[in-house]
């Protein structure tokens, strides 16, 4: 069996994993108003995105058992003009699956415990509407066959985006020039247009060039014309307009400046859109592209070197950071640089496998976060916290696996992800670059205990008498425990050869769900699926392991046996300020763009043009207009002996004319 | 009786009718304006159905003698393209004048009186196939837009209806010496005919091209100025913003909903249809001005205060929009530009709506003095939200399907040959959602700054009605485009066709 169109079970399991959330958010957004009932929209909610997580698993284990490589639904024709076709079509491939069952697994859980995080809130409806509203976006996204329908979802996860950050739109939230949640949310969805240019202009490329909008065509006839495409402008010119556009969705440089803003939502929202989810959606399109960007060599050196820029600017940036949620943005930043990383050295899979790991400890970290701020009254300044772990056990131990899974210390899941990426870009790239992913990692260790530190352990900093810290409820700490498990044990399933060898010869089951789906990328850039066990992959990991768990020692003297404070010379350093101010870049883009455009807009374009140059010359035409009527008005004198002057004057000219003409 | 006659002449019945009723009730000349407007939508969806979108030539034609001795007729019939912005106007007029009694409290008989001429008069200029007749209808709208603006306008109305009427002028001016030209030269040095003149819109068409090419491109710009003017193409749209700003609801709904698309079809139909070579030539110029119009129509919205004056200038951007899908000279980009013109019609229109449902009960459009009106109106905020994405062209809404297909054709297009006018124009994208989201954010989010704003009422059974439905035919473009392209479609390929002819001569 090879590719499978329209077949009814799947095209029903297809359409009840995609579309039950949009029923979902119909019924929340338009009824719950008056269901006014927060556990029935709760398990409407939460239920809706739950079977569709049974369901893709479902699918992904039947396609599996059955070797399925792809299933094709078919819904209907979006627009059809001559070679011009645009189908609302989906395509299950276990690309597409594996984020489906991410994004709808945690996604469930993040439902689950925002039953109880946003209880009595006053919208608590409309919250869940547009959870649900997110999922069906995102499962769009992923799901789709063809690059219209994924800009459909795009677009649509950053309207989801826009409403969730929005959420609490009169709460305050500092941020540069962010005075508001709702600046945040405007400074997202404005950022993410700036991208959405891009995925516009490498659509018109990709007509031009192939005359169609579906991937597995697409791919085919650059596999096909291989010779002529690969390295040629066009090729060129797709590729980078597209990793615009996956700048923007998943905050790398040099758009990455919306999203430690956006933690101005609700913390699920940041946990599940900001974290898990939809920031991941510019590794899917590179994945999803993977041919189209290995044909272009530059391309693929931009992306390493932007994702490997990121993973060190949101890793040095969260150093510094106080605000709790702040410091896990900036590591979501770091986290998506490390998999921009691996998709420039064509270790697809292994961005992909980082993306599902990552979705484990990061959607736990925010979790477990969210579960402290809830205890502390909102209270979201670290420097503020202290001795967590005496109150709330579970949250304690949740975030301590967490923090142990994104540090990589061997066995948990990040190691494994990350030790992967460190691996590729290595072997497939150069020393320099392991060196400064390397030195990513271990900042990510630095500031990952610092936060452990400063929240968990040591005297508490927060008026023990009004503030009671407490342990969150069980709606909370279970989807906590069950992501805990995950952060633990996910990386199993992707074991590396140099690991496993000793029990298959294919340990990594992750890598052979997808090998076929990259295999044709991996065979344009000349990389070889190598089994083999180089002593050298030894001596790094070994490296790697030594130098963060001594990193961890060092945190642990520094923040933990001390009492923390930054001394003013510290906070005098350039470096420090640089950190703390996310390298400037927020004042950089509204001095040298932002402010120039607007006062070019007021002073130049609507001042001058419109209203001196344009109305001015219409005035000045209508002036004279008048002041020529006014002036032959003054002939009309009433008086009769001047018209009877002019009319003998006009009598004799009259004469004078007919005489010359008949002469 | 032909139903395309009967949709012309209802809502000119109602005019007369409305003038009998006692001056006194004005209900039930509200009433009755609505009756008569809805009538004819009802009509016009005859013509819907009746509409056979596989043939080339006009339909429901029908053809009455005027004046011999200039062979003008009363010649009318439609096409896809007529056929799409007729039922625009039969749709938003309704529309219009069911949210009049909100704001409307003098002169009331007179007021719909004239929306119904006005209604009349948009829809012969749609259907005219006769120049002459085309020029009648073109030049009688100015008539009751001008009292419409100059009585029930705001404070700065007589400014704002002397401009309009100015700016209409001096491209009507032009375009009937055009049209004197165009008949006498067809008539006399190319039919022969008995008195040397045609004004038949059919017959012009099919032999304008035997006109010397340098005569053509005169004639091109003879008519171009004036419906470039109404589009407005920048830099003739300073008339817009007073017009719209100063104009009752009513009145900038059927402006922007209606009014600009006379200058995108005069263009289509006069300039692409009768003067293809000229309209190759002057494309890239044309495009250009399309491109600036987007870019500049977008910087200025972004620096201004009132409302109504953003939406104004939103339209400018949104216009470059069809302008360039038309001289894009693919099926794609006309196609665009066509659904752009009734989506345009759509969510302008609705912003109005809604811009004017707020000044009835606060007198203020500038969005400083609202601020976190989310929390005392949330249903009339979800129809703004709705409205707002649709203008920024979210995919799955009406708005992203006419500028997705227009900057496509723009960029494919084999006759402008060059991918930087739809680079340029797609950063329009990102302006569009740079001024609407910044002043639905200051406008409707944060906290409640100002204490007056506390009178606001959320919307009654009426304006839900309204929003629903606009909003209904916004979601039902955006995601099932191709029930609405196939009326356009054959008249689309035929115009295309006719370019591609001239190429290849």
């Amino acid at each position: 069996m090879d590719n499978i169109e329209n077949n009814a079970i799947f095209f029903n399991l297809t359409i009840i994993i995609i579309f039950l959330p949009l029923l979902g958010f119909i019924i929340n957004g338009i009824f719950g108003k008056k269901i006014n009932n927060e556990k029935i929209i709760g398990i409407i909610g939460t239920s809706t995105v739950s079977i569709s997580f049974f369901a893709s698993l479902y699918l992904f284990i039947y396609t599996n058992t059955y070797h399925i490589p792809r299933i094709v639904v078919n819904l209907y024709k979006w627009l059809n003009i001559g070679d011009f076709q645009i189908n609302v079509s989906y395509q299950i491939d276990n690309l597409s699956l594996i984020f489906m069952m991410v994004i709808t697994g945690v996604g469930a859980l993040i439902h689950i415990y925002s039953i109880s995080y946003m209880h009595k809130d006053r919208s608590f409806y409309r919250f869940f509407a547009y959870l649900n509203l997110f999922i069906f976006m995102m499962l769009n996204l992923v799901a789709s066959s063809n690059l219209l329908l994924t800009f459909f979802g795009w677009e649509g996860v950053g309207l989801s985006s826009y409403l969730l950050i929005g959420f609490w739109y009169d709460r305050e939230f500092k941020g540069y020039n962010i005075k508001l949640t709702k600046d945040a949310a405007n400074k997202a969805y404005i950022v993410n247009r700036i991208g959405d240019f891009g995925f516009l202009i490498a659509v018109f490329l990709i007509f031009t060039v192939f005359k169609t909008f579906e991937y597995s065509n697409i791919a085919q006839q650059a596999i096909d014309n291989k010779a002529l495409y690969q390295n040629s402008t066009n090729a060129l010119l797709i590729s980078l307009f597209m990793f615009l556009a996956c700048t923007g969705k998943s905050a790398q440089l040099p758009l990455s400046v919306w999203l430690p803003d956006a933690m101005a939502g609700p913390t699920p929202v940041s946990a599940l859109i900001h974290a898990a989810t939809m920031v991941t959606a510019g590794i899917f399109l590179v994945a999803r592209n993977s041919v189209l960007f290995a044909m272009s060599d530059v391309t693929m050196g931009i992306v390493t070197i932007i994702g490997i820029l990121t993973a060190l600017y949101g890793a040095f940036s969260a150093i510094t950071q106080t605000d709790i949620k702040k410091v896990l943005a900036f590591s979501t930043v770091s986290q998506l640089g490390f998999m921009f990383a691996a998709l420039g050295m064509g270790a697809y899979s292994a961005a992909v496998f980082h993306v599902v790991t990552h979705a484990f400890f990061k959607g736990l970290l925010f979790l477990a976060a969210g579960s402290v701020i809830h205890s502390m009254h909102d209270e979201q300044d670290i420097l503020k916290m202290g001795n967590l772990k005496k109150y709330m056990p579970v949250t304690f131990i949740t975030f301590l696996m967490g923090t142990l899974a994104i540090s990589g210390i061997p066995l948990f899941s990040g190691f494994f992800s990350k030790d992967e990426i460190l691996w590729n870009v290595y072997s497939n790239g150069n020393v320099l670059y392991w060196l400064f992913l390397l030195i990513a990692s271990l900042t990510t260790a630095l500031y990952m205990f610092r936060m452990l530190y400063l929240v968990f352990f040591g005297k508490e900093k927060f008026n023990t008498a009004e503030v009671h810290p407490h342990e969150s409820p069980r709606l909370m700490t279970i989807p906590l425990s069950i992501l805990a498990v995950l952060s633990v044990i996910g990386g199993f399933i992707g074991i590396p050869y140099s690991l496993g060898f000793w029990f298959s010869k294919h340990p990594n089951l992750f890598d052979g769900a997808l090998f076929k789906i990259f295999s044709d990328a991996r065979a344009v850039l000349l990389l070889e699926n190598h089994n083999s066990i180089e002593p050298i992959e030894y001596v790094l990991m070994t490296i790697t392991v030594i130098l963060i768990i001594s990193i961890i020692i060092i945190a642990r003297k520094f923040y933990l046996k001390r009492e923390y404070s930054i001394s003013k010379k510290l906070a005098d350093s350039t470096i420090y300020k640089l950190s703390l101010n996310k390298f400037y870049l927020d004042n950089i883009y509204y001095t040298i763009i932002v402010n120039p455009l607007i006062w070019v807009s007021d002073k130049v374009f609507k001042n001058i043009v419109d209203n001196i140059m344009i109305d001015g010359l219409i005035h000045t035409i209508s002036q004279k207009t008048i002041d020529l009527g006014l002036s032959i008005r003054k002939i009309q004198t009433g008086k009769i002996k001047d018209y009877i002057y002019s009319l003998t004057f006009g009598v004799i000219l009259i004469l004078v004319i007919v005489i010359i003409a008949f002469l | 009786m032909n139903p395309l006659l009967i949709t012309l002449l209802i809502p000119i019945l109602g005019a007369t009718f409305i003038q009998l009723l006692p001056r006194d009730k004005p209900k039930i000349i509200h009433r009755s304006a609505l009756i008569f407007s809805v009538t004819a939508f009802l009509i016009s969806l005859v013509l819907l159905f009746g509409f056979k979108t596989n043939i080339e030539q006009y339909q429901y034609y029908a053809y009455y003698p005027w004046i011999s001795d200039l062979n003008a007729g009363f010649r009318i019939g439609i096409d896809g393209l007529s056929l799409m912005l007729v039922l625009l106007t039969t749709f938003i007029i309704p529309l219009a004048i069911w949210i009049s009694s909100d704001s409307i409290k003098v002169n009331i008989r007179q007021y719909y009186s004239l929306i119904l001429l006005l209604e009349f008069s948009i829809i012969g200029v749609f259907i005219s196939l006769d120049l002459l007749l085309f020029y009648v209808f073109w030049e009688l709208i100015l008539i009751p837009m001008y009292f419409i603006i100059g009585i029930w306008g705001g404070k700065n109305k007589i400014y704002a209806t002397v401009k309009f009427f100015i700016y209409t002028m001096v491209g009507s001016l032009i375009m009937i010496i055009g049209i004197i030209w165009l008949g006498h030269y067809v008539g006399t040095y190319i039919i022969h005919n008995s008195v040397g003149f045609t004004t038949s819109l059919v017959e012009i068409q099919r032999y304008a091209n035997q006109i010397p090419i340098n005569i053509q491109n005169i004639l091109f710009w003879m008519f171009a100025i004036s419906f470039l003017i109404k589009v407005p193409i920048f830099p003739l749209h300073t008339w817009l913003p007073d017009a719209h700003t100063e104009a009752p609801t009513a009145g900038s709904v059927i402006l922007a909903g209606i009014l600009l698309k006379m200058g995108t079809y005069g263009l289509i139909r006069f300039n692409l249809g009768i003067l293809p070579q000229a309209s190759l030539a002057f494309a890239p110029f044309i495009v250009s001005l399309g491109v600036v119009g987007i870019i500049y129509g977008g910087l200025l919205a972004m620096v201004q205060k009132d409302m109504k004056r953003l939406v104004a200038y939103s339209s400018v951007a949104h216009m470059g929009f069809i302008i360039i899908g038309i001289f894009s000279f693919t099926v794609i980009g006309m196609q665009g530009a066509i659904i752009q013109m009734i989506n345009h019609g759509l969510s302008t229109g609705m912003l109005f709506i809604a811009v004017g449902f707020l000044y009835d009960q606060r007198h203020t459009r500038l969005t400083e003095d609202y601020g976190g009106i989310a929390r005392l109106i949330p249903r009339f905020s979800v129809f703004f939200g709705l409205a707002v994405f649709a203008s920024i062209g979210l995919p799955g809404l009406n708005g992203f399907v006419g500028e997705f297909m227009a900057l496509y054709g723009t960029f494919s297009s084999p006759f402008l040959n060059n991918h930087t006018y739809a680079i340029v124009a797609s950063l329009g994208v990102i302006i569009a959602a740079v001024y609407l989201l910044v002043m639905y954010k200051k406008a409707f989010f944060g906290k409640i700054t100002n204490p007056d704003n506390n009178i606001l009422k959320d919307i009654n059974l009426k304006y839900g009605i309204i929003f629903v439905i606009i909003t209904f035919f916004m979601f039902w473009i955006g995601l099932f485009p191709s029930h609405f392209l196939k009326f356009s479609e054959t008249t689309t390929n035929k115009y295309i066709n006719n370019i591609e002819l001239i190429i290849d001569k």
